[in-house]
């Protein structure tokens, strides 16, 4: 499968991203913010970071830059796009995911690992994890309070479109399992139409146990899962 | 012309940033303090002197651009 990770001045996981892909047995590459298409691309990964350096608010120079159109027509197209961290702020900056993200409640920028239960296997970002299964992954933010009205947070629940949420070692979404105060203790979503997706975590920090847990794997082998599925289905 | 912008965080909206200031000046003796709300401040200056059309050309900007209409409302005035 070939993955692009997008670049954005001050993206500072764009590597660990390719890195990780790469580890995984795939192949990825860099597109930088001012090229105005993907290329081959099965799969966009926008990196955590800083694009911009922030400034505005997070994500929202980044969403008029020129790949970020050619992202939209990507998943315009049903193609695949997960954003990490800075990431999903892109992603809900563009509109190509509801809601936003704002301060920690706590004010603190929090870097540690968390434990995230998945909502829903029924996703091309979820579908190889196993169930019951918590994810220990890191997370490294300051803005990562997932925020919607009442009235979004109603449909992504009847859609089934969070897909992660906090929850302490017991699988429990208590308040105090999440590192920011998001509603629901929400840690990632997907649109309606289940190609787009977002979380605050690291999955990419987690691919190998030498970095202390392997568990982020489980996401981008879904998203292989469901492009090699995808593949199949396309030669018959 | 110059364009003055203020976003504001959405009363619906969690303001951490408020709040710890509205703390603060409790703590600090000031007293009545009933709400505090963080937010941003843009001044734009502008070419020209039509200053209907640029008032129409920054609202579509603050809309699209400088707030986000989830999180945050704006007022805005051009003199």
């Amino acid at each position: 499968m070939n993955f692009v990770v997008l670049q954005f001045p001050a993206s500072n996981c764009d590597q660990d991203a390719v890195h990780a892909i790469r580890v995984l047995g795939h192949s990825a590459r860099l597109v930088w913010h001012k090229e105005k298409s993907l290329g081959d691309a099965q799969a966009v990964l926008i990196p955590g970071g800083f694009s911009y350096g922030d400034y505005l608010r997070c994500g929202a120079i980044a969403r008029f830059s020129p790949v970020m159109q050619a992202v939209k027509e990507f998943a315009d197209n049903g193609g695949l796009v997960l954003g990490i961290c800075n990431g999903f702020q892109v992603l809900t900056e563009a509109g190509l995911l509801p809601g936003a993200l704002i301060r920690n409640r706590s004010l603190q920028f929090r870097c540690e690992h968390i434990f995230l239960k998945t909502l829903t296997t029924d996703s091309p970002f979820t579908n190889a994890v196993p169930s019951g299964k918590l994810l220990r992954i890191p997370v490294a933010h300051g803005e990562g309070c997932y925020f919607a009205d009442s009235e979004t947070i109603a449909t992504l629940k009847a859609n089934q479109q969070i897909l992660w949420q906090y929850v302490n070692q017991q699988g429990q979404p208590d308040p105090m399992a999440s590192p920011n105060g998001a509603v629901d203790n929400i840690a990632g979503i997907c649109n309606s139409r289940r190609n787009v997706a977002g979380l605050m975590p690291h999955p990419e920090r987690a691919c190998e146990t030498a970095l202390g847990c392997d568990d982020g794997r489980l996401v981008f082998e879904s998203m292989f899962r469901f492009l090699e599925k995808a593949a199949v289905v396309r030669a018959a | 012309m110059k364009a003055k912008i203020i976003i504001t965080p959405k009363k619906a909206v969690l303001d951490p940033q408020g709040k710890t200031v509205q703390n603060a000046l409790e703590h600090m003796g000031y007293q009545g303090v009933q709400a505090v709300h963080v937010g941003k401040y843009l001044e734009i200056e502008l070419a020209g002197s039509d200053a209907e059309s640029a008032r129409k050309r920054l609202d579509e900007a603050c809309h699209k651009f400088l707030s986000n209409p989830v999180i945050e409302d704006y007022r805005l005035e051009v003199e």
